[in-house]
């Protein structure tokens, strides 16, 4: 039994084991790279895969209702080009303008997948698979192939992810306010619920009155709406935008789904956990330069980390067959 | 008890699917304060007057009227919000969600007007229900881990957590011991008395009479009869529902029955079962009776090789052999047509040829590819057999109607001609002329030197078409019964778990 599987039946649930292995891979990478375990280090680690964790959370929305949006990273490349283009038409937008704008940009892309899934009925996987290709190609026709370079953005375009705000910068800031913001959605709203059960019996969520296909639409608006925040933020950090970002994103936001103990066949899963699957990646991806290990290195450790957790979910998941026998022992009444 | 006013009153209600005619007419009243049993065989339209009623179909002609207001239901909340309430026969349930949250899904009360659910209220409120209903289950306890029984009950509970006026049990009895329904009874009792209209779908006659005022016959989607209880026999019940007399549907074929052909000792799985043990012979058609989900499906499926983990023995013809999956069971002669025929038997989408040879395809296959012609002359042969009704035999599967995709099935594991052919709930969802034809057919079979197990949930079936009767109760072996024995008040004592004798 590999050690996640040995902490996850220990725990008996995903998150704490999750968080103990990452705090024991930390503790690997510390002992050949001590200055990995600073504060310092820590924040850069955080920011670094702020929008990772951002990107999972919208994920796992999808996930949850037995879908999946391979679109995310395209919608991030779309919205990004547009904003950054906005900025250099109007270098005087206030960044509010910015963020709000990739918001709604990145909701209405979302909301476009939500469309063919939730009232066409099409399929999610050939609907964002197509969309994917799509958004790609208007990242292209939107800036003609041509790059928006730093010089090119406005100064409060590309300085606010960075810029500190009470010693924390504030990309990092967004992700903590939308985390725990998207907690409370999926935890303790009747509409995050109702995505839990739409993945867990869909069926019988409509015979409990759950508005499936007004929920479904939702979850990839909100699932576009993150990712275009993610796409302003990410255009703006590194002061760049061109066709190519984030291109082939979306399969380590699922694999960090997947790592977070989401389950694919919809119905299970936490905003905790799909965070720390994205955290792990992430300590991973910043890790491998300090041990002195080729970045190659990193998909090929993310696969085999992806195999692992599916392993690992399946035989967690794996039904213990039904209940039928009664024996006198277990019910005691 | 003396019934109030009317609360539900529908009338003229038609409902037309591709094929048949659902419901054709049918008017039912329900005071408030009175139990009416809806009776009826299956695909009668019980079910889709439930559907209709909770708001999943729209009906094609009729009216709805709750205590005399008109009413539309476009939608399953319409229906809740008008105040009914259907625990349903396929348990629906959320199993990776807590009891609470299943109790309350759809509907959960927020904390005082603001978006945010309140978890504290639902957990206290689902723990009253609970305690009501005297039963001890925790309300934070997943879903995935209670047991048949226990979901029908959160299926009472949440009904109960709705307040409903109309309350609709479509079988809520199907799996439950005998102590269970005594207390579902107690239940159901307390909400009439409450001045609630209970619409009560059972196929035991004991209960009906034990429990509600007024009945209602459908069948073929008629209204065939209604009237109170109390003015009424089971014979007179059986004869409203069957429309027919048992020789007509169950032509039985008297076969000299030979040597013993299977034989399982002493089967066990962890939780589905537990020391099955019986005898197949050569020309018998051995009947499993057993309320849903008393495990008889999880035993044929392990002697057929797809669960394995279990002990016990299996020999036929006197040697022990060893199954550890669904090919090695068929190269010894077994073959499995499983219940659920969408899941687990012809794949919808191939055609008839390709589902018809599919466990035949390493013999049509002579040099590693597959030979059209031979799969065309088996599929000839036995659609001819088996009289199935298609357009052509490259028709995909799901064209056909329930009956015809059934003799598909039949017909893919008769190709590989099995010594012992296993019918898990072959009649089930389809008309009663195909439910006839396949019940012919099993007598060929048998005729033919098989033996054959018919696994099945209607008591009639099984008494009709058995030399000999298993009854099954919560995963073990609790009757057995010769074909003169086998008495439908005798068998369904013994499977709902009471215990033998007077």
């Amino acid at each position: 039994m590999n050690p996640a599987a040995l902490l996850a039946t220990v725990t008996g649930r995903r998150e704490p084991a999750l968080a103990l292995l990452i705090v024991l891979l930390l503790v690997l990478i510390g002992l050949r790279a001590p200055f990995f375990i600073t504060l310092d280090s820590f924040e850069g680690v955080l920011t670094d895969t702020s929008i990772l964790m951002m990107l999972a959370v919208a994920e796992m929305l999808v996930i949850l209702t037995r879908g999946i949006d391979l679109s995310l990273a395209a919608n991030v490349a779309l919205t990004g080009m547009a904003m950054a283009l906005l900025s250099q038409a109007y270098p005087d937008l206030p960044v509010i303008a910015y963020v709000v704008g990739a918001m709604l940009f990145g909701a209405g892309l979302g909301a476009f997948n939500g469309f063919f899934v939730a009232v066409v009925g099409l399929p999610p996987i050939v609907v964002t698979l197509g969309t994917l290709s799509m958004f790609r190609g208007l990242v292209f026709v939107l800036s003609g192939g041509a790059w928006v370079n730093k010089h090119e953005m406005s100064v409060t375009y590309q300085t606010f992810p960075m810029n500190r705000f009470l010693g924390l910068p504030h990309l990092l800031w967004i992700a903590i306010i939308v985390i725990p913001l998207m907690w409370v959605f999926m935890r303790h709203t009747k509409a995050g619920r109702s995505l839990y059960a739409i993945g867990g019996n869909p069926q019988a969520a409509r015979y409990v009155g759950v508005p499936v296909a007004a929920r479904l639409f939702m979850a990839y608006a909100l699932a576009g709406l993150i990712a275009g925040l993610s796409g302003y933020l990410w255009t703006a950090r590194f002061a760049i935008a061109y066709t190519e970002i984030a291109i082939g994103l979306e399969l380590v936001v699922i694999a960090a789904c997947v790592i977070g103990g989401v389950s694919i066949a919809g119905g299970v899963g936490t905003i905790p956990g799909a965070v720390l699957g994205a955290l792990f990646l992430g300590i991973i991806a910043n890790a491998l330069p300090v041990m002195g290990w080729s970045p190659f290195w990193k998909q090929a450790i993310s696969g085999a980390i992806i195999l692992v957790a599916v392993v690992v979910n399946s035989r967690s998941e794996r039904r213990k067959g039904k209940i039928i026998v009664r024996r006198a022992e277990e019910h005691p009444r | 008890m003396v019934a109030g006013p009317v609360l539900l009153n529908v009338r003229g209600l038609s409902k037309q699917f591709p094929g048949v005619k659902a419901l054709d007419d049918v008017s039912l009243r329900v005071r408030a304060g009175e139990v009416m049993a809806l009776v009826g065989e299956n695909g009668a339209g019980k079910s889709t007057i439930v559907k209709i009623l909770t708001g999943i179909y729209k009906p094609d002609a009729g009216t709805i009227e709750i205590a005399g207001t008109p009413m539309q239901f476009s939608r399953p909340t319409d229906a809740w919000a008008a105040g009914i309430s259907a625990i349903h026969q396929e348990t629906s349930v959320f199993e990776d969600l807590t009891v609470g949250e299943n109790i309350f899904m759809g509907h959960q009360p927020t904390r005082g007007r603001g978006p945010l659910v309140d978890w504290k209220g639902i957990h206290r409120r689902s723990a009253e229900i609970l305690d009501r209903m005297d039963v001890a289950i925790s309300t934070r306890s997943l879903v995935r881990e209670l047991s048949v029984a226990e979901r029908h009950i959160l299926g009472v509970a949440k009904a109960l957590a709705h307040d409903a006026q109309i309350v609709i049990m479509d079988e809520p009895s199907a799996s439950l011991s005998r102590k269970e329904i005594d207390h579902l009874m107690v239940i159901v009792r307390q909400l009439r008395d409450e001045g609630k209209g209970i619409i009560f779908i059972s196929h035991k006659f004991v209960e009906i009479f034990e429990i509600a005022d007024r009945y209602a016959v459908l069948r073929d989607g008629q209204l065939v009869g209604e009237g109170n209880v109390a003015d009424v026999t089971q014979d007179e019940l059986v004869k409203l529902m069957v429309g027919r007399s048992v020789e007509e549907v169950f032509p039985k074929v008297d076969v000299p029955i030979g040597d013993v052909v299977l034989e399982v000792s002493h089967f066990t799985h962890d939780t589905e079962f537990e020391d099955i043990s019986f005898t197949l012979r050569k020309g018998e058609i051995l009947g499993f009776y057993g309320l849903v989900g008393s495990g008889r499906s999880e035993v044929m499926q392990s002697i057929f090789g797809v669960t394995r983990s279990r002990s016990g023995t299996l020999s036929m013809h006197g040697r022990p052999i060893k199954i550890s999956s669904p090919s090695e069971a068929m190269k010894h002669g077994l073959a499995l047509v499983p219940e659920d025929r969408q899941q687990q038997g012809a794949i919808l989408p191939l055609s008839i040829r390709q589902n018809m040879t599919l466990a035949l395809i390493d013999q049509l296959s002579p040099r590693g590819f597959l030979s059209r012609r031979r799969e065309l002359g088996v599929t000839r042969d036995m659609g001819a057999r088996l009289s199935i009704k298609a357009a052509h035999w490259d028709q995909q599967v799901d064209e056909l109607s329930g009956g015809n995709q059934q003799k598909v099935v039949i017909g893919k594991w008769l190709a590989t001609r099995p010594e012992v052919m296993i019918l898990d709930e072959p009649t089930k969802g389809i008309d009663i002329g195909s439910k006839a034809a396949v019940h012919e057919f099993m007598g060929e079979l048998v005729a033919q030197g098989l033996a054959v197990i018919l696994v099945s949930s209607e008591l009639e079936e099984v008494r009709g078409m058995a030399d000999r009767i298993i009854v099954m109760h919560e995963g073990r072996i609790c009757g057995e019964f010769s074909r003169d024995e086998a008495t439908a008040e005798a068998i369904v004592t013994v499977a709902s778990g009471a215990q033998a004798g007077p």
